[in-house]
């Protein structure tokens, strides 16, 4: 037990040296959730109009003038032409060009129908189809105070938003970050650092010494389990206090979940560095089969529902998948753990296996 | 003349690494083939659960047209909000519409019922988008019955340019290259010079007279050449697999990839000529592309960003590269509608290299 | 001019910490010069700077006919290094380790061909000289590392403790190539703690806590010390020292 101590602190001074590793593993959960939190929003607003009015009369330049004063909308141009139109589209200088038809208040005057084209840079169609109901929306808010008579039977739609009422994308985040940041940090560095003694050639050194293999193992793993468990407190706290996202449900518990989640992290770490032979191999095998599918695959960023069923299949082998929901459910919905059984399962059983499958897997190589 | 010894040195050592080669060859293949199907940010399926307290015929219609609709399918009739809203907490439903008693008795009089969207919006995006556009179904609805009464005389018509229908895949392929070129030309660089420095090879090379900038830039041409190979194939692929085709000049494309390779593998450099261990070299590396990938606007648009981070993207090579691909594939840019872009990654490319030539010290 | 190295009060600190102080010492041309002393004694250190791998932090010096401090990407030019760590490309082939040092000191490339072969052939490598130099055992890397850093023919070749961790015979035979390369005129410059090795040597300086305790020839050493070993004299000597590792 003493040996073991003594081990993790050398450990513990050998990562504590390096400043700069220690600055970026705290720095790094910080400079992301700042992004996360401010930077990266999807919402859409500063919608760049450009309008090409043929008909110039009352009504065109009330829609023109609904749209100028829109907080929504920028008003950039009046372009007049066809060619102009393409320009503003293909420059960038518009988003989405208003084109009324000639004539417009007279066929309107008339009892005719009148036509609105809205041409819309469509390049990212989720941003673009949203535009267009904007726009729409706000055309038929116009022309519903043209008419006499209010008009009858309107259903008033009454929107509320669950657990986000502002609509802000950190909510949606913070457990992406997390997911991310332990797994970089307890499989990632982990496995680099056993290798790297491979490498040198110290961890022969140390497995001839008397201590026991897996104290070696647990040296080197202590230190990184301190550091995620730091890293997840600095990011419930800093989401809490500078984001502002709620924490509903219960802290004890998405600890206990954090945990298992960095058990499984670890082992995953653990069993890479039994099979690479370089530090190198080690970065590329973490890289390719850990971070880039917990980054893409596991719901962090991108909806697990819209993916193929082979994918949405695949995802459900990503341990990430797994603690980000149950740390959604927990911390953004304010669930109970009656919610949460089959995430807890699933996650220890990934632990209790890829810990088993690691250490036999290390115990073989030393043989 | 040396450089041609400096560079068969490099090549040698990457053709024989296990796993460099594999790698390369098929992670562009892997990603390409796999990635645009998963980073898919388009809103669809939306579980869209119905708590009609009406049971009306108007009420039916309504419910009709919702489920109808190419983003929502009907996951749940409930009873009572309770059992809706447990619908939600179990994540079978992402939004509520629940109708009052006395909807069609109301809107026969010609009053204005209400009706209640209740989204979760744990996902901002999906939640704001499945309210604005039931929303927007409703609107619909309403203006079909007006319609059996004098109504609405204007009549609009989207139109949708670059991307006619709407596929996400022709916005993110682009995107995707760029992330693909950022990851391998960045990081093996990043790992080249560290790797040295813990071998111990570096300070054989450091007391011959080897001039700096020759040694750094054979280690930079390879990744510039790998960079290169890797865009051809993803273009291929992107034209046999998605049919998508650059809609401009793949001059320009290729013009703006070399100069980004150039940047990403200088900046690699500069990240492994400051490491003394490869370990931190990968931490300092993941640490920035994050960053970078995040400030592109590949994953969200950059308009989106409040000014002080749009100030930010001002020096991310990685924007000027995915405006670049995307106003080249999708609107068919030409060299002249971009030369603000290039000129700019131009002078970031120039910037890294010199500082990885600089950064490089020989004692 | 017969001095292959001239150095004068060279100082080296880092921080609080004085690596060297203020040695000053004369290698000739074509000398085995050891350079001892124990570990942390200053031994790297002060090669690492004439080998223009770091700077003084006072002192001045001329390697091979240039200033130490101004000049050191010349000095490169005409010397050879042979560092503690094994730095041969371990995945690359005997052949093109070879190839590469040879065209990084600008040997010509037909020269290079007809070079390689002829000391291959010498070093009776030539079977092998396709063979990655990790599938090589380590004193046969060892003699190809000495063989790189002669290869581009320099005026002085530096080697940091050349023979750590081989075999006795293997150290002989790699004795065997430093004389061969002293007779055709290469100053050696050899850091060991063998201290039979230290007896091979023409002249050798003592290094203790940074400082220059004795240079001579081993014989005078020997002599002055009243010892009748190398050891001897290096024990005496080194039991002053305040340092430890």
């Amino acid at each position: 037990m003493k040996q073991l101590i003594s081990f993790i602190q050398k450990e513990f001074r050998h990562i504590f040296r390096d400043r700069r590793t220690m600055l970026l593993l705290l720095g790094m959960p910080t400079a992301m959730m700042i992004l996360f939190g401010f930077a990266i929003t999807t919402e859409v607003k500063n919608i760049n109009v450009a309008v090409s009015d043929a008909s110039h009369d009352e009504r065109t330049r009330r829609i023109i003038n609904a749209l100028a004063e829109n907080e929504y909308f920028n008003l950039r141009e009046t372009a007049s032409r066809q060619r102009e139109t393409e320009r503003v589209l293909s420059d960038g200088t518009a988003d989405i060009v208003v084109v009324f038809d000639e004539n417009f208040d007279e066929k309107l005057t008339r009892g005719e129908k009148a036509g609105i084209r809205l041409i819309a840079d469509a390049s990212d169609p989720n941003t673009a189809i949203t535009k267009i109901n904007y726009t729409t929306s706000l055309i038929k808010g116009v022309e519903s105070d043209w008419a006499t008579s209010t008009p009858s039977g309107r259903i008033i739609p009454n929107v509320r938003m669950l657990y986000n009422p502002q609509m802000k994308s950190a909510y949606n985040f913070v457990p992406g970050v997390m997911g991310l940041i332990l797994m970089l940090i307890c499989a990632m560095m982990t496995s680099i650092s056993i290798v790297r003694e491979k490498e040198t050639g110290t961890m022969e050194l140390l497995l001839v010494s008397p201590v026991k293999p897996i104290y070696v193992i647990l040296s080197k793993a202590v230190p990184y389990f301190v550091i995620a468990c730091v890293d997840v407190l600095a990011i419930l706290l800093l989401a809490v206090f500078v984001l502002q996202v709620p924490l509903l449900g219960s802290v004890v518990w998405i600890m206990v979940i954090s945990f298992i989640y960095i058990a499984v992290c670890l082992a995953l770490g653990l069993l890479i560095s039994t099979v690479a032979h370089t530090q190198v191999a080690a970065v590329l095998i973490s890289g390719v089969a850990l971070m880039m599918p917990a980054m893409l695959l596991s719901g962090m960023i991108y909806p697990v529902e819209n993916m193929p069923v082979l994918l949405e299949w695949l995802s459900s082998a990503i341990p990430a998948r797994w603690y980000i929901t149950a740390v959604k459910k927990l911390m953004i919905q304010g669930l109970d753990i009656s919610y949460l059984w089959k995430e807890l399962v699933v996650l220890s059983f990934m632990a209790g296996f890829l810990l088993f499958v690691s250490i036999k897997k290390f115990n073989v190589r030393l043989q | 003349m040396l450089l041609k010894y400096l560079l068969e040195k490099e090549f040698k050592q990457i053709r024989r690494n296990p796993f460099l080669p594999r790698l390369i060859a098929a992670y562009p293949i892997f990603a390409m083939m796999v990635f645009p199907w998963v980073v898919d940010l388009e809103v669809r399926d939306i579980n869209l659960c119905v708590i009609d307290n009406d049971r009306s015929a108007y009420s039916r219609r309504l419910v009709a047209q919702a489920s109808a609709s190419r983003y929502f399918h009907l996951s749940e009739l409930a009873a009572t909000y309770d059992e809706a809203m447990e619908s939600i907490q179990r994540n079978q439903s992402d939004v509520i519409l629940e109708i009052n008693p006395g909807f069609e008795r109301e809107l026969m009089r010609g009053d204005c019922p209400d009706v209640m969207i209740s989204a979760n919006s744990v996902n901002g995006t999906r939640g704001g988008f499945a309210g604005n556009y039931l929303s927007q179904i409703i609107a619909d609805f309403s203006a079909d019955i007006a319609r059996e009464s004098p109504g609405s005389l204007i009549e609009i018509t989207p139109q949708y340019r670059y991307n006619p229908h709407l596929d996400y895949k022709n916005y993110v392929i682009p995107a995707l290259m760029v992330i693909l070129l950022t990851i391998i030309c960045g990081f093996l660089p990043a790992l080249n010079i560290v790797g040295e420095k813990e071998k111990g090879t570096i300070e054989q090379i450091n007391v011959t007279p080897v001039k700096k900038y020759l040694f750094i830039l054979s280690k930079l041409i390879p990744y510039w050449i790998i960079g290169v190979f890797i865009l051809t194939v993803c273009i291929g692929l992107a034209a046999l697999t998605y049919g998508l085709i650059p809609a401009g000049n793949l001059l320009v494309i290729y013009l703006f990839a070399v100069l980004f390779v150039i940047t990403c593998s200088g900046l690699g450099l500069v990240v492994s000529n400051y490491s003394s261990t490869m370990q931190q070299a990968m931490f300092v590396m993941f640490f920035f592309t994050i960053v970078m990938l995040l400030m592109s606007g590949a994953l969200t648009p950059v308009k989106s960003m409040p000014q002080w981070a749009q100030t930010i993207t001002w020096f991310n090579p990685l924007r000027y590269f995915v405006e670049a691909m995307r106003a080249v594939y999708l609107k068919g840019s030409g060299f002249w509608d971009l030369r603000t872009q290039c000129f700019v990654l131009l002078g970031i490319a120039g910037f890294f290299s010199l500082w990885a030539v600089w950064s490089y010290k020989k004692k | 001019m017969n001095n292959a190295i001239k150095i004068n009060n060279l100082t080296k600190k880092f921080g609080n910490f004085t690596a060297v102080d203020n040695i000053s010492f004369d290698v000739q041309k074509g000398e085995i010069f050891g350079f001892l002393g124990a570990n942390g004694a200053g031994k790297t250190t002060a090669m690492r700077m004439l080998c223009g791998l770091s700077v003084p932090t006072s002192g001045s010096g001329v390697v091979a006919g240039f200033d130490m401090t101004t000049e050191s990407e010349k000095i490169k030019r005409n010397i050879g290094y042979m560092s503690q760590k094994f730095s041969l490309y371990e995945d690359l082939t005997v052949w093109e380790n070879f190839r590469y040092y040879a065209a990084i000191y600008g040997v010509r490339g037909r020269e290079i061909a007809t070079r390689t072969t002829g000391m291959l052939r010498e070093l009776n490598f030539y079977a092998d000289r396709d063979t990655l130099v990790k599938d090589l055992p380590l004193g046969w890397k060892q003699k190809l590392a000495f063989s790189t850093a002669v290869f581009h023919r320099p005026e002085i070749v530096f080697l940091d403790e050349p023979t750590g961790g081989v075999d006795p015979l293997t150290r002989r035979q790699f004795w065997e190539l430093i004389y061969k390369a002293a007779e055709s005129g290469v100053t050696i410059f050899v850091t060991t703690h063998y201290m039979d090795e230290a007896e091979y040597c023409d002249r050798v300086s003592i290094m203790v806590d940074g400082r220059i305790e004795a240079m001579d020839s081993p014989a005078n050493l020997k002599q002055h010390f009243g010892a009748d070993s190398m050891d001897g004299v290096f024990r005496q000597l080194a039991r002053k020292a305040q340092r430890t590792d």
